[in-house]
């Protein structure tokens, strides 16, 4: 069965490493923090400016003057930093962060990725995406396989206007995780009770499939 | 010590003239000079060139000077939440230039440094590159964006002397000290204006020689644009 947005989130949890800076996105990446292993230590960075962000804050403690790059109000950890945009944009461009999760609207087999304007409808902006994607060495993409209209996200070349180049390390998505290799996409994991086939279907990319694909663990 | 303070809120705005480039601290409605854009949107001044990371929401902050028509253009990472905003601009009645959220605050931020260009591998192969110097660096690719400079810029500081000195709160700060620096003129509302020596000098967060005039905002209501709670 395909996974549902926790089951991509938790999945990408699983890809966090001990004492590491991340950048999470809106959307599905910020669920992320939902799932974090009990033995590993991540600080997460919002580029409106701070690193230490922490949980939502309890009813009746939110604050005006605290929130993350999607305006929700938001607590700091201890250790916590607070910083203007340029620093913020300083530690991304500098390659500080060892990890960003963002969503996507296509991704292409050399690692393109758009996800911000779609032609002919409004267009909200970029904000920090293509500052994210143009100086990170470690961007996995949390997104569905499939748009709403079931065409496949995952293309021999994107369709929309471009976000970033040759940028993306990997995918999760509700049916497979995919590495962006320089050779293409290889299929790594199956979520459970999908077949290879089905992902197969799916894509609308060459998929390299080497030997039995195991399913996804939880 | 040189005296910035000033005593009202058209005395902050004094100046300001149709067809000039204003910039707006504030990322969303955090950190926003309320009090200036309100002032704004009261004065009969239109053909603005507004620099600012979010155009606002309907009925506040930037979103004010939008419906009153009296912005021409707009310089922003982000503009969504705003169906005034969405109205004009497929209309073609609002000229819009979205650039990468790092770009603009480093753009501001050389302004107010001197230093008139830098290279950025952001946006490097989309369509923000079109009609940029490209130029590879140990092998990688960037673009040139060219500094932005204002003939206004209104911050919103938490505390304020009356040199000029600033500390910020929390996410208000955001780009808020860059633009600051990059304003010919530039207007800081402080929620508390404090005696002069009250201020740690070690804490200051903008040195008061960015800022040209500065007053205690009359009112600030710090709208929450998305209020999240722990479930």
């Amino acid at each position: 069965m395909a996974l549902d947005k926790k089951g991509i989130a938790q999945r990408i949890a699983q890809e966090l490493k001990n004492n590491t800076y991340v950048n999470l996105g809106i959307g599905i990446p910020t669920l992320v923090a939902n799932y974090i292993p009990a033995n590993i230590n991540v600080e997460f960075q919002s580029e409106n400016g701070v690193l230490g962000m922490g949980p939502f804050p309890i009813s009746g403690n939110e604050d005006a003057d605290l929130i993350n790059a999607g305006k929700q109000t938001i607590t700091t950890m201890p250790g916590a930093a607070i910083f203007d945009s340029a620093i913020s944009f300083a530690m991304i461009r500098g390659r500080h962060i060892q990890l960003t999760v963002l969503g996507a609207m296509e991704v292409s087999e050399n690692g393109d990725i758009a996800n911000w304007k779609i032609p002919g409808k409004m267009v909200k902006g970029m904000g920090g995406a293509m500052d994210l994607v143009a100086s990170s060495d470690n961007i996995i993409v949390a997104m569905t396989h499939t748009n709403r209209s079931g065409k496949s996200k995952l293309l021999k070349k994107c369709s929309l206007p471009i976000t970033g180049i040759n940028c993306i390390s990997k995918i999760v998505s509700d049916l497979a995780v995919i590495e962006v290799s320089p050779e293409g996409f290889v299929l790594l994991e199956r979520a459970p009770g999908v077949s290879v086939s089905d992902i197969v279907k799916s894509t609308d990319a060459n998929l390299i499939i080497n030997g039995d694909i195991p399913e996804m663990k939880f | 010590m040189i005296n910035k303070e000033v005593k009202n809120i058209s005395e902050a705005i004094m100046g300001v003239q149709s067809g000039m480039t204003l910039m707006f601290g504030g990322f969303g409605l955090c950190g926003i000079a309320e009090n200036s854009i309100m002032a704004l949107s009261k004065k009969e001044i239109n053909n603005l060139i507004c620099i600012s990371n979010n155009a606002g929401i309907d009925e506040f902050g930037l979103g004010l000077l939008l419906k009153r028509k009296q912005i021409k253009k707009m310089i922003s990472s982000y503009v969504g939440e705003n169906v005034e905003f969405e109205r004009q601009m497929l209309s073609g009645e609002l000229d819009v230039d979205l650039i990468p959220q790092g770009s603009l605050a480093e753009r501001c931020r050389a302004g107010g440094a001197g230093i008139p260009a830098f290279y950025t591998p952001a946006g490097f192969g989309t369509e923000v590159a079109i009609g940029k110097e490209e130029r590879d660096f140990n092998g990688k690719p960037h673009i040139l964006e060219h500094a932005l400079v204002a003939d206004f810029a209104f911050v919103k500081a938490w505390k304020g002397d009356c040199a000029g000195n600033l500390i910020y709160k929390g996410t208000a700060r955001n780009f808020n000290p860059l633009m600051a620096m990059a304003g010919k003129i530039t207007v800081a509302e402080v929620e508390e204006l404090v005696p002069l020596g009250e201020l740690d000098p070690n804490q200051i967060h903008t040195p008061g020689i960015f800022v040209q005039r500065i007053i205690k905002g009359e009112i600030f209501e710090k709208r929450i644009e998305n209020r999240t709670v722990r479930k």
